[in-house]
């Protein structure tokens, strides 16, 4: 089996490729990874990948943020360092709780944003100062690249991507 | 048959509410001691607070200002809901003509029924024409308390030094003149671009005819803000004359622009039930609930940035009108933040939920009552103080209302053709599709 062996197939329209990657789909072959310069809406449901938790991941960072927010305004402002807020020397949360909601949003959106962000960067295996994997330059510009395995099939692959438009159809070893 | 019933019945409560309305200080005097008697809490808290004044002078004034409470119920309930489907009607048109000046594709199928749904601005300018020339030439009723007699006259006992110092802006023919002006513009700019979108089916001008509209929009739309948020001082704010917010007009219009787009959102998902809208399918319903959705967190924004620099600054002067409010009617008060903001984020929030329909109804249903809480709360403290309730006078001008917007709308819908034919834009509009969520009965593989 040549199991290190991919199929580049490269398009330069993301409406070509939807329909490709729905016509190889329905061969029932695998894609492996599809490389595109901007996100194609639909994509990810046309080349069956679950869908995505990072909503899930999202509220519940929202709800540590709004925790934090909470505890830190409470012991900030109530409990070290009692403040008289609004001329209301009440030192209660609970009754200071409308000068607080805006760190309690503030500090929701901060750390549901930069928590997706880094668990998005995660899942994907990517950090800063990485070598690019995108394995044709042209993907960052105006062109499309669907990656296959080949099992053996090379023929029968070329022949069937041929038919969905592709520009260009390169067989290469992946390292 | 359903909207002339609900006209019948709305008229029948609203005027068994004002037969019913005390006519004399007597008598008003005679009802509040009736409920007292009755072992009414709120009733009896009035007759000791009645029997502790000190002088008698007092007390007349006292008796007098419950008279005029009480006077003013019927009309405070009609005024509520006037003014609620008023601004709706008023809103939808607003937004309408956004549609226009943004050129936006995605709407254009739902065109008709937003314009089907301004017709109903031109009963409610009328009734409301009515109410602002009897508050104010007639003197029926007292809902403007800064109209009463000598507020102006240094020399009378009801002079007012707060209010004369804005009679630049609040004083009689001013504010009768502005409020005519303001339905004047609204219904000339609906007559204008209702006539010229059915021009526009036909035009086949080159569309000379959609851009001649799109301007009308651009100028109706600076006409509108500036008019809307006069509108909500005159109007809403001036019942409690001493007090103001720098953005009470905004808070207006983000109530009643939730509320427009969930009327929109009904109507249309009714009307699509009923095949008459063949074009809209399930994305344009997703749309409208993102607004809703949206607009809902919009309101709220506002809401607290009102409440909370208010609370924050604690001026006494500015913070009465939060302390009646959660005095006298705490459960409303509250209630309308829940079912304003939190119901709406935790049904609206899923994707897939906002291109349900019933879901988008359930969810519409809670926010029009609640932006309805909404104006109950700022319009019932300044005319009927704690006397309210929520009875026959307020359940028939809402039935009311609705059987006068369900004539009007949907007989002003069976009058044009529900798809507007002469809009460039209708194409991107029938074709719109969100890419996340499918459609009802359609291939899944149907993308784009």
């Amino acid at each position: 089996m040549g199991s290190s062996k991919v199929i580049h197939a490269f398009y330069n329209d993301d409406e070509v490729l939807l329909d490709a990657v729905k016509t190889v789909k329905a061969a029932h072959h695998h894609i492996e990874e599809v490389f595109c310069p901007f996100p194609v809406h639909g994509l990810d449901k046309a080349m069956g990948l679950a869908p995505t938790r990072i909503a899930i991941t999202a509220f519940m960072y929202g709800i540590t943020g709004l925790s934090v927010a909470i505890w830190m305004t409470n012991y900030m402002m109530i409990q070290d360092w009692p403040q008289d807020i609004g001329g209301k020397p009440s030192f209660s949360w609970l009754e200071n709780m409308p000068a607080f909601v805006p760190i309690m949003f503030e500090l929701t959106v901060f750390f549901a944003a930069h928590l997706m962000v880094i668990t998005f960067y995660m899942r994907s295996k990517i950090w800063p100062f990485k070598k690019a994997e995108n394995p044709d330059p042209r993907t960052t510009d105006d062109h499309f690249l669907m990656e296959i395995h080949v099992h053996n099939n090379e023929e029968e692959l070329t022949a069937l991507l041929a038919k969905t438009g592709a520009v260009e159809i390169n067989v290469v070893e992946k390292h | 048959m359903l909207s002339l019933a609900l006209i019948i019945i709305g008229a029948l409560g609203i005027g068994f509410s004002f037969f019913s309305a005390p006519k004399t200080i007597e008598e008003s005097k005679e009802m509040i001691a009736d409920q007292a008697s009755h072992g009414d809490s709120h009733g009896s808290e009035h007759a000791t607070g009645a029997a502790n004044s000190h002088d008698s002078q007092h007390d007349a004034k006292h008796d007098e200002h419950v008279f005029h409470q009480m006077q003013n119920k019927p009309w405070s309930a009609l005024y509520v809901s006037l003014i609620f489907f008023l601004g709706i009607s008023l809103l939808v048109l607003a937004f309408y003509a956004s549609q226009r000046v943004a050129q936006s594709g995605w709407s254009v199928v739902l065109f008709r029924v937003m314009e089907a749904i301004t017709a109903n601005l031109i009963p409610t300018s009328i009734i409301m024409l009515l109410v602002i020339l009897s508050a104010s030439v007639l003197h029926w009723n007292h809902l403007f308390s800064w109209m009463a007699e000598g507020t102006f006259d240094p020399s009378s006992e009801n002079y007012d030094a707060i209010v004369d110092g804005k009679s630049w802006w609040m004083n009689v023919p001013g504010w009768t003149i502005r409020g005519i002006v303001y339905l004047l513009l609204w219904n000339t700019y609906r007559w204008f671009i209702r006539k010229n979108s059915i021009a526009e089916d036909t035009a086949n001008d080159y569309n000379k005819t959609y851009k001649k509209n799109y301007h009308a929009s651009v100028i109706f739309l600076v006409v509108f803000m500036l008019t809307e948020s006069m509108m909500s001082w005159d109007w809403i704010m001036g019942l409690d004359p001493h007090w103001f917010s720098t953005l009470f007009g905004w808070y207006v219009l983000a109530s009643l622009l939730v509320s427009a787009l969930t009327v929109i959102a009904f109507v249309t998902i009714y009307l699509r039930s009923k095949g008459a809208l063949p074009s809209v399918n399930d994305s344009h319903i997703h749309d409208l609930a993102k607004f809703m959705f949206g607009f809902s967190v919009f309101w709220t924004y506002l809401w607290f940035s009102q409440f909370m620099l208010i609370w924050y600054a604690d001026i006494p002067e500015e913070t009465t009108y939060f302390v009646a409010r959660f005095n006298e009617y705490k459960m409303p008060f509250l209630a309308m933040v829940v079912m304003n903001f939190v119901f709406p984020i935790l049904l609206l929030i899923n994707s897939d939920f906002k291109s349900k329909p019933w879901f988008v109804i359930i969810g519409g249903i809670v926010i029009l009552a609640g932006h309805y809480v909404d104006f109950f709360v700022m319009i019932m403290p300044g005319t009927v103080g704690s006397l309210w309730s929520f009875g026959i006078a307020e359940l028939s001008s809402i039935l009311f209302f609705i059987g006068i917007f369900i004539f009007a709308v949907f007989s002003s819908f069976a009058k044009a053709n529900p798809i507007p034919t002469g809009n460039p834009f209708l194409k991107e509009s029938e074709n719109f599709h969100y890419f996340n969520i499918e459609h009802e009965g359609e291939e899944s593989t149907d993308h784009h």
